[in-house]
């Protein structure tokens, strides 16, 4: 076996996961379960006025209160109230725009932070709350486009515009492209803000040593290592006086883990008192806390020839990022112009975005950030072309899509903070008909714009690429230990997906040993030197391929030692399940080889984006009486290079499905004109439950490996939310196209499809 | 106020404060951290508990008011050597990523597949519709309670 790699036998195996059993028994263990001794409570006193100057912040009657510890405000954070850096795209004309910690001069959203109370209860705390005296003097609020585009009105008079930036996405001339198209059509879309709404709200648990002068911090998630950098900044420590310790994690979907003012105030209070404390938020505080994201209008016109092929894209988007760029407040606004033109050869391209500011909760990426948003106009675009021009929508999408001998083909490069990418490999048309075969568009179309039983029926079909892997390394160290077991330690944070199932999986074929002999401990800084965590879909791609150059070294360090143990050259030991064998005979067990254990670390780096390709489709009914939207199915298909796991992964794909019909059909944060969020609780912010989207259907498959990444593994953890919107809106039109309804507003609620209807009908 | 209960066949005996809600006194006071809390006013079903055999959301149900009564959760429902016939179910369809929905999953099957072992997969969704999971998509989940039914006598 030396030198030959065995077959995988973990890989590619729906193996159950080793998370399991103890989430199953209420075992698992969530920062809201992690307890201290001697911990006291925190809550946060956040804004009621969404636009404001903050005249007083009183606490004296408020630590009257028994129980009552302290009440932080601003002046308790020494001379300058730090603020949060940008984790990604970090441009010095975004500076003004980062989020303070707490709010000191100024307050620009509801829910802001204003102070923090201690007390030895949660509730004592929350008590305290209404004991603080505030004085805001309210200015009036802007939550929206036109209100931001205003020049009187400003967040941040010092910048004199509600507009952060500006991104331009630009391949090929588009201008010359549109004056000399058969065909041009230009349409205004707009996507709600909405949001990732994990099911376990945030929660930190936070000790000071004052003796070590060192600080534990309990419930990192996502992006351990950065946020230990910005939050050892922003205390004045050193990173190596700072553990994150990452325990279980009730989902992330790009928003949790991110660094929140939180993310220091708790930390910060854990010394000013030196008592650990605790602090987890409620749902009301999470909705108007925790990042919001996909609010867009986009103005966007598509050029053509009159048989169907697309020449070129132009035209602006303005994200509505809130009141702060948070920590990746731009990765959405970059992603819709830089990947409007989805997996489709498009040549032409001219795309901004602009971010603005309002009053309202800042913004964050969510699965899919801008693919989503971006996606849904593209595919509406095609369709309306497809329409205008009396052309099969199927055969328009055949003829546009990206070939397989095209790549790797250049998206459009994004500026400033320039980024030019390409797709890596893959056969889009592959997918595209597999997708029509597994949904049965054969027999399903002639169901197509019929009223049967009183509803409308439609069907339609849309592509995507997801990007992963994202850059620029990850670490993976793995010791023998003494016991013969292999721990492997990793950058890679967990956010739900099942990540110790997956890299065990991985580490298990790499060492070429059972699955029940590793152990992975992942997501707290003392586990590696460095990581880069979980986001962008890149923990299995990234961190397993770590993985993989750990265990190349590892092997290589065990047959060294065995070698000395049995008296051989390390050319002639072989490694086997349990023991490494030299000649004639002879092995020795890996757990009697040496009384230390012995380990291996390694950096896997990579500057490339995988992507992975697929298609989704969507049979809807509808109901012109209510407007109600019913999914009566919905299949897709994606090639991921390389599968680990394939049940983690359809739990990927369909659980990113149902998220991607909540943020189409139900969910959406509703702002009044002063600012206040009117959907805070969830009665009344609309989640999918069990009862709404029974059919849905994913095939996912290995076609095109990864060609950067050793392991062929592409990203997958987003996928299938990306088309969605725009799938379901096309296939509402194709159903009420004898009315001559076509949407371009996000979400398809009923009173909106009915108000449209009704209007369709009236003009008709 | 001291009330008496009995949490997973176990008496117990807790002195409250009269605004302690059952979630709050199971997880604080009881360290019986499988019920969750993801939103503490009634919609999510993460804190379901079963109280006389029934499902029942205990961020919504004060602790004085389980005075005298029977209540299961996730722990009660569990055993140290095997999983039980639904968890193993869960296990199997790949119906939990985070797992923070869990509990209150397993108690809402239980206690419906206590009474109903025939529900029907229209059933079944009806009655997890009170439970709300942000990872799955729910699709799994169906599937792992409609297979569990034989484990509580449902008719083959
Ligand atoms: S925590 Fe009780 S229903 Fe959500
Ligand atoms: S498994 Fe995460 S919320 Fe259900």
């Amino acid at each position: 076996m030396n030198g030959e790699r065995a077959p995988n036998i973990l890989i590619g195996r729906p193996i159950e996961r080793v998370e399991d059993p103890r989430f199953l028994r209420g075992r698992g263990q969530y920062v809201a379960d992690v307890n201290k001794e001697g911990q006291l409570f925190a809550v946060i006193l956040r804004s009621s006025v969404a636009h404001g100057m903050l005249r007083k912040i009183d606490g004296d009657s408020a630590l009257k209160i028994p129980g009552v510890r302290a009440v932080i405000t601003a002046p308790d954070l020494g001379s300058q109230v730090p603020v949060i850096p940008l984790r990604l795209h970090p441009l010095p004309q975004l500076e003004p725009f980062c989020q303070p910690v707490l709010a000191h001069d100024k307050v620009r959203y509801v829910g802001e932070a204003m102070a923090v109370v201690v007390a030895d209860t949660a509730a004592i705390a929350e008590d305290a709350l209404d004991h603080i005296d505030v004085e805001i003097d309210s200015l009036p609020a802007i939550t929206d486009r036109a209100g931001a585009e205003a020049a009187a009105a400003t967040l941040f008079e010092q910048h004199g515009t509600n507009v952060a930036i500006k991104w331009t996405a630009v391949r090929g001339d588009a201008d010359k492209a549109f004056q000399s198209a058969d065909y041009v059509r230009r349409e205004t879309f707009r996507v709600q803000r909405h949001a990732a709404l994990f099911m376990e709200p945030r929660g930190i648990v936070a000790e000071w040593d004052d003796a070590a002068q060192r600080l534990t911090f309990w419930g990192a998630a996502k992006v351990a290592f950065a946020n230990r950098k910005i939050l050892a900044d922003a205390m004045g420590l050193s990173e190596q006086q700072i553990d994150m310790v990452e325990v279980d994690v009730g989902g992330g979907f790009g928003s949790r883990g991110e660094f929140y003012p939180e993310d220091f105030l708790i930390p910060f209070a854990a010394r000013f008192l030196n008592q650990p404390i605790k602090w987890v938020e409620d749902r009301r505080e999470h909705l108007m806390t925790g990042n919001h994201a996909r609010e867009i209008e986009c103005d966007v016109e598509i050029a053509a020839t009159n048989d169907g092929r697309i020449l070129g894209l132009r035209g602006q988007s303005w994200t509505d990022n809130g009141a702060y760029i948070r920590t990746n407040g731009s990765v959405a606004p970059r992603n819709v112009a830089q990947y409007m033109s989805g997996p489709y050869a498009i040549e032409n391209i001219h795309l901004t975005t602009s971010s603005l500011t309002t009053n309202k909760t800042p913004a964050g990426t969510y699965r899919g950030p801008g693919r989503f948003e971006g996606d849904f106009v593209r595919e509406r675009l095609i369709d309306l072309m497809a329409r205008d021009l009396g052309l099969d929508s199927i055969e328009v999408r055949r003829k546009n899509l990206v070939a397989d001998a095209q790549m790797p083909y250049p998206f459009a490069t994004i500026t400033p903070y320039e980024f030019a990418s390409e797709f890596d490999s893959g056969d889009n048309h592959a997918l595209f008909e597999l997708c029509l075969e597994e949904f049965g568009w054969a027999e399903k179309v002639e169901l197509q714009g019929k009223f049967i039983d009183g509803r409308y029926h439609g069907i339609s079909i849309g592509c995507f690429i997801e990007g992963g892997a994202a850059g620029p390394s990850e670490d993976a160290r793995i010791v023998l230990e003494t016991d013969g077991m292999f721990s492997v330690y990793l950058g890679s944070a967990s956010v739900g997906q099942g990540i110790e199932t997956i890299m065990a999986q991985i580490a298990g074929d790499a060492l070429e040993v059972p699955f029940d002999s590793i152990r992975v401990l992942h997501g707290s800084t003392a586990h590696v030197t460095a990581g880069y965590g979980s986001f962008h879909s890149r923990s299995t791609a990234m961190g397993g391929s770590a993985i993989l150059l750990a265990a190349e070294a590892l092997r290589t360090k065990i047959r060294a030692v065995a070698a000395a143990t049995l008296g051989c050259s390390p050319s002639d030991v072989s490694l086997d399940a349990d023991r490494a064998r030299g000649p004639s005979d002879t092995s020795v067990m890996y757990a009697e080889l040496s009384s230390e254990p012995i380990e291996a670390e390694a950096t896997f780096r990579n500057k490339k984006t995988t992507y992975a390709y697929g298609s989704l489709a969507a049979h809807v009914a509808v109901d012109p009486g209510t407007g109600q939207v019913e999914v009566i199915q919905v299949s897709s298909t994606k090639d991921v290079g390389r599968m680990i796991n394939p049940a983690t992964l359809r739990g990927q794909s369909v659980g990113a499905i149902v998220q991607g019909l909540g943020g189409t059909l139900l969910e959406h944060l509703v702002y009044d004109e002063d600012g206040q969020l009117l959907t805070g609780t969830l009665a009344d912010y609309m989640l999918p439950t069990a009862d709404d989207f029974p059919n849905i259907s994913t095939t996912v498959i290995e076609l095109k490996p990864a060609p950067h990444i050793p392991l062929g593994a592409k990203g997958a953890g987003e996928g299938e939310i990306i088309p969605i919107g725009g799938v379901i809106a096309n296939a509402v039109a194709n159903a009420l196209a004898d009315l001559g309804v076509e949407p371009y507003e996000l979400p398809l609620s009923p009173p909106r499809i009915w108000q449209l209807i009704e209007a369709a009908r009236s003009s008709g | 106020m001291l009330i008496k209960f009995e949490v997973n066949g176990t008496p117990a005996e807790v002195d409250v404060e009269p605004r302690l809600s059952l979630a709050d006194c199971l997880r604080d006071t009881l360290h019986l951290t499988g019920t969750h809390l993801g939103c503490e006013h009634g919609v999510c079903g993460a804190c379901t508990v079963i109280v006389n055999g029934e499902a029942v959301r205990s961020c919504l149900m004060l602790a004085v008011q389980a005075d005298g009564e029977n209540v299961v959760t996730v722990e009660g429902l569990s055993n140290d050597e095997a999983l039980t016939p639904l968890q193993a179910a869960f296990r199997k369809h790949h119906a939990l990523q985070c797992g923070f929905c869990t509990p209150g999953m397993i108690t809402t099957a239980h206690a419906l597949l206590s009474e109903e072992p025939n529900a029907d997969a229209d059933r079944v969704r009806e009655v997890l519709s009170g439970n709300i999971c942000r990872c799955t998509g729910y699709v799994p989940i169906i599937e792992a309670v409609l297979a569990a039914r034989t484990a509580y006598g449902a008719d083959q």
